[in-house]
């Protein structure tokens, strides 16, 4: 037991913080919507999952034939992310428009919002499984679609025991590097102020000149976003996606938002972390099948001792 | 796979009841008509699931029986064949009804079928009644040879033989010391890899597994765990979605461990999931025999047939359909006419048939059990031949 602890324990870490960070990055988006509108949004898996596609689109039109390094290699991620960051911010509003405002516009209680937005993201799984996948890109459906391979799977460096291959450390850096940028809008523009303000008290932002329309479109325009780039990152992992990938990873990252505390931007970000790697070390000892049970007993036990999970405050109170 | 197809059969159900009750009716009713005069045309019938989810697997030992029968009529001999066709949409719920209208109105001698093992379970007691012997090209639940039946036969080995197959023929062809057992948490799945791990544990090699939910798509953790342990062979019990993905990961970290898996994963859509590249030198192992980049012999000389016939190559389980029926029209050449004559001749026969040497134990299994390895190379399946000959190039 000891013994396979000390030989898992670091791949397993790599491995976690990777899976970990896509989380993170999907919760942002959960935990921004719900700290606004105090919705659940569940059809974000899905706007994940047009990430996902949307970078299996660009790769195709620029036609990526073999694996890139350096400047093309950058130049496409930044591509990639753009694109990708462009279709599911674009879808996360244009969800907005057609499955919330309405319901907001009219008063309806949140449990309509909430099976809206359950509506929502089967009609967008089987609109991807029924038309887009065989439409667009002339493949089955209901399979894993492949994705051709745009990075190497070369071991830049090791820690102890542990390879760390160039894609998972571009997975790592460029969640990074996005999550601190927005972090940093919410906390210092004037857009962000806009935002937290309207989840702190939405009546009173609007008697101090906030337009709540702008701001609910602009928050799920930032969560689509950061799903956007969570699409990317998968793809370019794991390189095999299919049209209810969302699911699950859906499940978890909303987990990881709940864990870290809904409704804060930095308790998402720990959270997706925390979820990634406590799968992976539990895995160590009880075994893979076992990772959604001891992730979902953590959250338990957190829960039980913080019911507002672990950084606890919500959005309006993140200070930078 | 009797997993996947159960689930599959009671999909179809409800929407298949109305339409293949038309279907079936139709295709037999028209025939038996112009038979009454006739006389020397005899009937086999063939059973299973020919236009519904899973008739992928269907239609191939469907042609292989139809080709079978084609080539003797050609042959102008005095006792003529006929195959009735019998679609059950895999169902055990059609398959019965149709089984009793095959026996009491068209008469049938023989059966080719039922191709899924619910149907052949939910039929066998009313051929046994009827006193007609059956042959199924493809159905591999192990439970189906202990009932008794005397009239019931089959010329595919059973899922049980295949675990023990994969292990025997690996560490035949690779003499492992270490060997790592995955598998997702699907009932064939874990029955498969529980076979592998008490396999090579009995052969004295180092065993470790792990198992995975059927809905992960990040094994990051498996993948740690085979990287610790260091194996000569990895071998995974399960569907080949999840074996492209695993065996993507596994390469992905540089597990250059041979990597094996059964017919679950014996698909090109583990090709595509894993990337040529990593799938290039993985096993897969078979019940069936699909005769995969054959270029010379008797496969080679069916593949040219089949394609003439249907103009398409043969798939899964279409060898064991064609000697499913030869068995059947050796009997009747032999001189039986009747279904106990038919079933006493096939009993006793010995085939040397295009999938394998057949011949059947008092059960009605294979009196040998032959699983067919098959090895991905230059990123296409091809077969290496018997899991007992079979060598990795």
């Amino acid at each position: 037991m000891i013994d396979d602890f000390t030989q898992q324990f670091l791949p397993s870490t790599v491995g976690g913080l990777a899976i970990g960070a896509i989380y993170a990055l999907v919760a942002l988006g959960y935990t921004m919507v719900y700290g606004v509108l105090r919705l659940i949004n569940f059809a974000h898996s899905e706007i994940f999952m047009i990430g996902c596609y949307a970078s299996l689109l660009v790769v195709i039109t620029v036609g990526v034939s073999a694996p890139l390094t350096g400047v093309a290699l950058l130049g496409m991620l930044l591509l990639l992310i753009l694109v990708a960051a462009a279709f599911s911010g674009g879808a996360a509003m244009l969800l907005e428009v057609i499955a919330y405002r309405p319901l907001r516009r009219r008063g309806a209680p949140r449990l309509a919002a909430l099976i809206s937005a359950i509506g929502a993201s089967l009609f967008l799984q089987e609109l991807f499984a029924l038309f887009v996948i065989p439409g667009v890109f002339g493949r089955p459906g209901r399979i894993d679609t492949a994705v051709p391979r745009i990075v190497d799977r070369d071991v830049l460096f090791r820690i102890g025991n542990a390879d760390v291959r160039t894609d998972q450390v571009i997975v790592l850096v460029a969640a990074v590097i996005v999550m601190v940028l927005l972090d940093q809008l919410v906390a210092r523009t004037r857009i962000g102020r806009g935002i937290r303000a309207t989840a702190q008290d939405p009546e009173a932002a609007v008697l101090m000149g906030v337009n709540i329309d702008t701001i609910v479109r602009l928050t799920f325009l930032l969560g689509g976003a950061m799903a956007g780039v969570a699409g990317v990152l998968y793809a370019m992992e794991f390189e095999n996606i299919r049209f209810n990938i969302g699911f699950i990873l859906g499940i978890k990252a909303f987990t990881a938002a709940v864990l870290g505390g809904i409704g804060n931007i930095r308790g998402a970000l720990l959270g997706g972390v925390a979820l990634g790697l406590v799968e992976n070390w539990g895995a160590i000892f009880f075994g893979s099948q076992w990772k959604d049970v001891i992730a979902f007993v953590i959250l338990v036990v957190v829960l039980l001792f913080r019911p507002t999970g672990i950084l606890g405050e919500s959005l309006q109170k993140a200070r930078a | 796979m009797s997993r996947k197809r159960m689930v599959a059969t009671a999909a179809v159900l409800a929407g298949a009841l109305v339409l293949t009750a038309c279907g079936g009716g139709g295709s037999s009713s028209a025939p038996a008509g112009g038979e009454e005069g006739g006389g020397d045309t005899l009937k086999i019938g063939f059973m299973g699931d020919l236009t519904g989810e899973n008739s992928g697997i269907v239609i191939p030992p469907r042609n292989g029986a139809k080709l079978a029968i084609d080539e003797y009529n050609a042959t102008n001999p005095a006792q003529k064949l006929e195959m009735v066709e019998y679609d059950s949409q895999g169902s055990a719920d059609q398959a019965v009804p149709l089984a009793t209208q095959a026996i009491q109105q068209d008469k049938i001698v023989a059966l080719i079928g039922p191709a899924f093992s619910g149907e052949s379970k939910a039929v066998g007691p009313v051929l046994e009644q009827g006193g007609i012997p059956s042959i199924s090209a493809s159905a591999t639940n192990p439970g189906l040879a202990q009932n008794g039946w005397k009239f019931w036969h089959r010329v595919v080995a059973n899922d049980s033989d295949q675990g023990p197959a994969i292990a025997d023929f690996l560490t035949r062809a690779k003499s492992p010391t270490k060997a790592y057992v995955i598998s997702d948490d699907q009932e064939y799945s874990v029955g498969l890899a529980d076979a592998m791990f008490a396999d090579f544990q009995a052969k004295g090699v180092a065993v470790e597994r792990d198992q995975f939910a059927q809905t992960a798509s990040d094994y990051s953790s498996t993948v740690a765990k085979v990287s610790a342990f260091q194996p000569d062979v990895v071998v995974y019990g399960g569907y080949y979605a999840q074996a492209g993905r695993l065996l993507k990961q596994l390469r992905d970290a540089g597990v250059t461990a041979t990597f094996a898996s059964g017919d679950g994963s014996l698909d090109p859509q583990l090709i595509q999931g894993a990337g040529a590249p990593a799938a290039e030198g993985a096993v897969l192992a078979c019940p069936c025999n699909i005769p995969y980049g054959a270029t010379t012999g008797p496969l080679a000389d069916f593949t040219t047939r089949y394609k003439a016939a249907f103009n398409t190559d043969p798939a899964i389980y279409a060898t064991e359909g064609y000697d499913s029926a030869t068995l059947f029209i050796n009997a009747i050449k032999g001189g039986a006419t009747t279904p106990d004559a038919i079933n006493t001749a096939i009993s006793t026969a010995t085939l040397d048939g295009v999938s394998k040497k057949i011949a059947f134990k008092p059960n009605g299994e294979p009196d040998v059990n032959s699983i067919f390895i098959y090895q991905v190379k230059n990123g296409t399946l091809g077969l290496l031949g018997q899991s007992t000959e079979a060598t990795l190039g």
